[in-house]
């Protein structure tokens, strides 16, 4: 009898907690990862984890609408086959027409307008109970540890996906969110240095990832994925001279 | 079957309500008047008052001299029909069907309803004995039409069941105004020696028309049953309607739930049994000291899943304020639409914006924060950005024009314009840099301008040339200028969104 190694040993309990973690193989989404690029290679199954709550930090319009664009690409993936995405916030600022310029049947987006922060985490936790949802995206301010394990508990019998936008957040305390984002713009580049603005460039943190690799990538959303952009600093300021 | 009528008769309906709210009236000779030409009449009078000779329709004057003591109160003209009224829907819980009969009676459609009393006897005698327990005069017959009962209730002298059939004897002995009839056709008849009813049933009808007109034989007719008599019901009788009376009241939540689980238990086979679905629905408990507590619920789609319907009425279950306890439970469904055949095929397989489960989660919300705080939007034709979308009507409303994909539009939008100030070289270039929010952006790229103009059939207003910019860190706007470059106006620049 083969002696079981130790780091066999680890790497058999470590597989054993994933799923305990709310974090499932049978969830990939091959098309989401595809059009994700390098950024699925971040998580541990390499593959983006649906049926979990993914957390964006936004400050200010321009970053929440930067980030809005991010979730957006993700859920024209989760929406494809004729889903249905709730999107709960306090003061709604979407413009459903933008949305299907991402990708979006933006009539397949229900929005939820609610005032209080109580209401909003009660009616995103129930939407997340529902199954024949794509997904919930909830705008709030704060998520504390206790609101995020409800939400979080809410994904693992559903298996919905669930976006928390933190807009201007007061602080960040840990929470039981699988990941935590922060979306921000970038000058955009129009091919073959033509004059006027180009596909949208986003800058995409992910601060924190639970059994993952927390890492930055430049990205671009063109043509219905995210091209990875690698083009250091400095060529992009020379551009810009160049451009402006 | 057979119907059955029940009439009663408040004989001092408003005396009686004055004496309930002031108890030392109660020994005392009392009327209430109304001035009329100068003078105060007596419009109602106590038991007391009545039995020492004061009739309706004296003057105050002459009741004062025969009682010295007599007390007198203003009368209300609205007060019979409000009481009347209150009654009425008290009453509800012996029959479903009651309409209020001014000035001092009510009547009800009581067909198939005293058996649950044990027979008719017993019928009458609980409602005789809750409406004196109020402290209320009352008659109360019943017949197999409402003519019969209402003259039994107020002439009769005898027994107030008027078996099957049997109006016509129980009639007889009566004096024409047991009819209902107007006061000169009584007199016409009292003159001509007709005293009883019995004097001219058998008369033949022509001489009978010729002689008093046709009101006195349709009144005939009506208290016979040859002619079709309808009350006129408080509420109106839905027709899905489960009742639950309870035998005796009940106070705790689980009771409620208990109850309410029962009616829409009844109500969902009935649906079922029909191809219906529910989509409004009123849970009403009738308290014990008479008042009603109601909650309602919405659904976006037809269902009768009672599970569902049981949730959204659990929400608001709290709200009922069961005093006493509440002694009838009913469940109207106000609104039915024909459940949709391919529900049930594939509860499971149904996707998107058909998802059970989805209308279900909304029903919830709705139900919790109000239906108005959810919205959906469809494409509407317009090319102003206001004015590119409206709210889906319904949950399954398909879309009657596509979403344009032609323009940039910005992700984030302000619900209004915000004013901004910008540097621009004229007349028609995007601005260099601008300040928005006391930041300044200076301006690296920009694309446009494309102008929407204003929907002049709808609205008055400045066209608007539209921009997207993206200053040096990356922030992509959307601007416009309202209206054509004009020297002598400052400021026309707005902020209209942010890019993604």
């Amino acid at each position: 009898m083969l002696k079981e190694t130790r780091t066999d040993i680890m790497h058999r309990l470590q597989k054993e907690i994933l799923p305990l973690q709310g974090i499932r193989a049978a969830l990939n989404d091959t098309v989401l990862d595809d059009a994700l690029g390098p950024i699925k290679h971040a998580f541990q199954t390499a593959s983006f984890p649906l049926g979990a709550i993914h957390e964006f930090i936004a400050t200010g319009s321009e970053d929440a609408a930067a980030t809005g664009g991010f979730v957006g690409g993700l859920l024209s993936c989760l929406m494809r086959n004729n889903g249905v995405a709730i999107w709960v916030s306090a003061c709604r600022t979407i413009f459903p027409p933008a949305l299907k310029l991402l990708g979006i049947a933006p009539d397949k987006m229900i929005f939820i307008d609610l005032k209080k922060e109580n209401q909003i985490l009660w009616a995103m936790e129930e939407a997340l109970k529902c199954n024949g949802l794509s997904a919930v995206i909830g705008e709030m301010q704060d998520l504390s540890f206790t609101a995020s394990r409800r939400l979080q508990l809410a994904v693992e019998q559903s298996q919905v996906t669930g976006f928390v936008v933190r807009r201007n957040p007061r602080k960040l305390e840990a929470n039981a969110c699988v990941t935590r984002w922060k979306i921000t713009s970038l000058p955009s580049e129009a091919a073959d240095a033509l004059p006027g603005v180009g596909f949208p460039r986003w800058k995409v943190e992910l601060l924190k990832v639970r059994n993952g690799k927390p890492a930055i990538w430049e990205v671009e959303w063109a043509a219905g994925h995210f091209e990875h952009v690698a083009i250091s600093k400095a060529i992009v300021v020379e551009l810009q001279k160049k451009v402006g | 079957m057979q119907k059955r009528f029940v009439a009663i008769w408040f004989r001092y309906l408003k005396t009686d309500w004055f004496t309930r709210r002031q108890p030392d009236l109660k020994d005392a000779a009392f009327i209430l008047a109304t001035p009329d030409h100068g003078r105060m009449l007596v419009t109602e009078h106590n038991t007391f008052a009545h039995s020492q000779g004061i009739e309706i329709g004296m003057t105050v004057a002459d009741a004062k001299a025969i009682v010295p003591g007599l007390q007198v109160q203003d009368d209300r003209p609205e007060l019979a029909e409000k009481l009347l009224t209150g009654i009425a829907e008290w009453c509800i819980r012996f029959a479903p069907v009651v309409g209020i009969d001014l000035p001092n009676g009510i009547t009800m459609d009581v067909t198939g309803c005293t058996h649950l009393w044990g027979g008719e006897k017993q019928y009458l005698t609980d409602i005789f004995k809750r409406l004196k327990a109020f402290g209320y005069t009352v008659r109360v017959a019943i017949a197999d039409t409402i003519g019969a009962a209402w003259a039994v209730a107020r002439y009769g002298s005898g027994s107030v069941i008027v078996e099957p059939g049997q109006q016509v004897e129980a009639l007889q002995p009566l004096s024409p105004s047991a009819l209902r009839i107007e006061a000169a056709l009584i007199e016409r008849l009292e003159k001509l020696g007709l005293r009883q009813i019995r004097n001219f049933i058998e008369l033949p009808r022509p001489a009978l028309r010729r002689r008093f007109g046709s009101v006195l034989l349709l009144r005939l007719d009506q208290a016979l049953g040859t002619e079709e008599e309808w009350i006129t019901p408080l509420h109106p009788i839905e027709p899905y309607q489960e009742r639950l009376p309870c035998m005796e009241a009940i106070v705790s939540h689980t009771g409620i739930e208990i109850g309410l689980q029962h009616l829409l238990d009844a109500l969902c086979r009935r649906l079922l049994q029909e191809q219906k679905g529910l989509r409004i629905s009123v849970f009403k408990g009738y308290r014990v000291d008479g008042k009603i507590e109601q909650i309602d619920i919405g659904t976006n789609r037809p269902t009768c899943n009672v599970k569902h319907l049981f949730k959204l009425f659990e929400l608001k279950i709290e709200t009922m304020e069961p005093a006493l306890g509440f002694e009838l439970f009913t469940l109207d469904a106000l609104k039915v639409e024909d459940l949709s055949t391919k529900q049930d095929r594939l509860w499971k397989d149904r996707t998107g914006l058909d998802d059970i489960g989805l209308s279900e989660l909304l029903d919830r919300i709705g139900g919790k924060i109000g239906v108005h705080n959810i919205h959906r939007f469809v494409p509407d034709e317009h090319y102003w950005p206001e004015r590119s979308f409206k709210p889906a009507t319904a949950i399954d409303q398909k879309l009657q024009t596509h979403w344009r994909i032609d323009r940039p539009r910005p992700l984030q939008i302000l619900f209004l314009p915000e004013l901004i100030e910008v540097s621009a070289p004229i007349p028609d270039y995007p601005p260099m840099l601008f300040r928005y929010k006391g930041k300044l952006h200076t301006i690296k790229k920009a694309d446009g301008p494309e102008r929407i103009e204003q929907e002049w059939w709808l609205q008055d207003g400045q066209h608007r040339d539209y921009y997207v910019v993206e200053d040096e860190e990356g922030h992509r706007y959307w601007l416009f200028r309202s209206g054509h470059y004009d020297v002598t106006r400052s400021h026309q620049w707005f902020i209209h969104g942010f890019f993604a």
